[in-house]
């Protein structure tokens, strides 16, 4: 028999994290019933917490809690909050988190610039134009792995076997074979693409929408492909 | 230091440990101290495939646990010089074995010996990631179908993700694949895939091509690794994928559909 013991470590996990100004329940209904159709396996049973910085209410946690339930997401705590709030929060059983290094940096409006500038204005505004991230695999995605670009785009040097996953918000590149499966905006942006150099895929899905393999059994079937969301349905066309 | 090998493929009934018995048996043969290791624990095979069940006295799992030391329960093959068989136990399950168990006894195992095979159990369990979490060698055995073929993808990805080399970033698992029950006749049918279409999913070096062989049946009734069979195809390709192994350029056989001459097509084949 093997010991067991007990253990335990501090670990970092992604965490989804919802903004939002109007925290009563009805509104709060409406709009996460409409966020999550975009992507509705996405989210499924999905971690969030609720980021309080910009709200001074004392929303009922209870309730919150019970919607997330019915909306098939895990509510896991609160960051961001003040201190009736975080009395609340912790009474209602949820956990209160301190926010790390903010990655949703606010966006800061340059001023919009007078004809006649201002000397004592700072002489530039610096506005960053962050380029997307990309994650990059050097091997073949295997059987059975997960792999998942968090707000990036996927490059893929090998192949995707049978029965693995890709999945990026961004747009996935795949310069091997596609036979498993490749979920492209998977945060609901439409504009993304999937390009793969032998599309024999289980399942490609952009923003949600998806084909099955039987759908890509036609002229690009073993070909290079790029899978697109035009209009209201997904486009295959050749690579190049 | 012992060169780590792992033989595993995912699915069961593949050949794991008809190949792990062949090629210890081969490296033993080509002069390497070998031993090689049952890791299917609640379900050994090996020694019957070795021919050595009846004297099995001490296993893995009481070696493990320090109820025998190794000298005790290492069965020496009475065939083949420098080949050793460290047995599985039959009463317990695969829980039996700790990872700090397992690297104790390779090990010591590894002061004492050139090559260690570690015939891992079918599955994605415990037992399996036992087998080769500590290799540095991967041979993958997988028949030419697909189900064989997406659990060999499977274990592929476990070995470069699960195992020990994986985990402390050292140089990956040296991934070889073994394929096994190939029947040329049938690929040219396309009832079977062949060495191509798996070479192309997997992309991984083949070390070695097994022909379907009623010799492989006959040798594992009568507790014969079927390499010390040198007339049979089967025989003569295991001994093939060693010299492989072992870093030798040894041109591929049996690829092909035997033409079959006159008195064979006469009185069948």
């Amino acid at each position: 028999m093997s010991e067991h013991s007990l253990e335990l470590k501090g670990s970092l996990f992604p965490l989804s994290v919802l903004h939002c100004s109007d925290l009563s329940i009805s509104s709060l209904q409406s709009l996460l019933t409409a966020k999550l159709a975009q992507a509705p396996a996405f989210f499924y049973q999905a971690p969030i917490v609720i980021n309080l910085q910009d709200n001074d209410s004392n929303p009922d946690f209870i309730a919150l809690k019970q919607l997330f339930t019915e909306l098939k997401l895990v509510l896991v705590g609160v960051t961001g909050a003040n201190a009736a709030q975080k009395v609340a929060a912790q009474q209602a059983g949820l956990a209160v988190l301190q926010a790390g290094k903010s990655n949703t940096a606010k966006a800061v409006e340059p001023a919009p610039q007078s004809t006649t500038p201002e000397r004592s204005a700072p002489a530039q505004v610096v506005v960053q134009h962050q380029a997307m991230d990309s994650k990059i695999v050097e091997q073949n995605v295997r059987s059975g792995q997960q792999i998942y670009a968090k707000g990036a785009d996927l490059i893929i040097k090998g192949a995707v076997g049978a029965g693995a996953e890709v999945i990026a918000d961004g747009n996935i590149h795949i310069y091997g074979s596609l036979r498993g499966k490749a979920i492209a905006g998977a945060s609901g942006d439409s504009s993304k693409r999937i390009y793969c150099y032998n599309m024999q895929a289980e399942l490609v899905s952009i923003a949600g929408n998806y084909w099955l393999s039987h759908s890509l059994q036609g002229e690009f079937w073993g070909k290079p492909a790029c899978i697109r969301w035009q209009g209201e349905s997904l486009v295959i066309s050749e690579l190049v | 230091m012992a060169k780590i090998i792992v033989v595993t493929s995912g699915k069961g009934g593949v050949g794991k440990t008809t190949s792990s018995a062949a090629i210890g048996t081969g490296l033993a043969l080509a002069g390497k101290k070998t031993v090689i290791v049952d890791f299917d624990i609640g379900l050994r095979n090996l020694d019957l495939i070795m021919g050595c069940e009846r004297r099995v006295v001490y296993d893995f799992v009481n070696v493990i646990n320090g109820e025998a030391n190794l000298k005790q329960t290492l069965i020496k093959d009475k065939r083949v010089d420098n080949l050793f068989i460290l047995p599985a136990s039959q009463t317990r399950d695969k829980d039996a074995l700790t990872k700090e168990g397992v690297e104790r006894v390779l090990n010591e195992l590894s002061a004492e010996f050139d090559f260690i095979i570690c015939d891992s159990p079918a599955g994605i369990e415990s037992g399996a990631m036992m087998a080769l979490y500590f290799a540095d060698e991967a041979v993958v055995v997988t028949n030419p179908e697909v189900s064989s073929v997406r659990d060999s993808d499977r274990i592929l990805g476990m070995l470069s993700s699960k195992s020990r080399r994986a985990e402390q970033g050292l140089e990956g698992i040296k991934e070889h694949l073994l394929l096994t029950r190939y029947n040329p006749e049938r690929v040219l049918k396309g009832e079977m895939l062949s060495v191509e279409d798996v070479k192309e999913i997997l992309a991984i070096e083949l070390v070695g091509v097994i022909p379907e062989s009623q010799a492989v049946l006959n040798a594992s009734n009568s507790g014969q690794p079927v390499i010390l069979d040198e007339e049979s195809d089967a025989g003569q390709a295991y001994l093939d994928t060693v010299k492989r192994l072992l870093g030798e350029a040894v041109p591929f056989r049996f690829l092909t559909v035997e033409k079959k001459g006159f008195i064979k097509r006469l009185f069948g084949g």
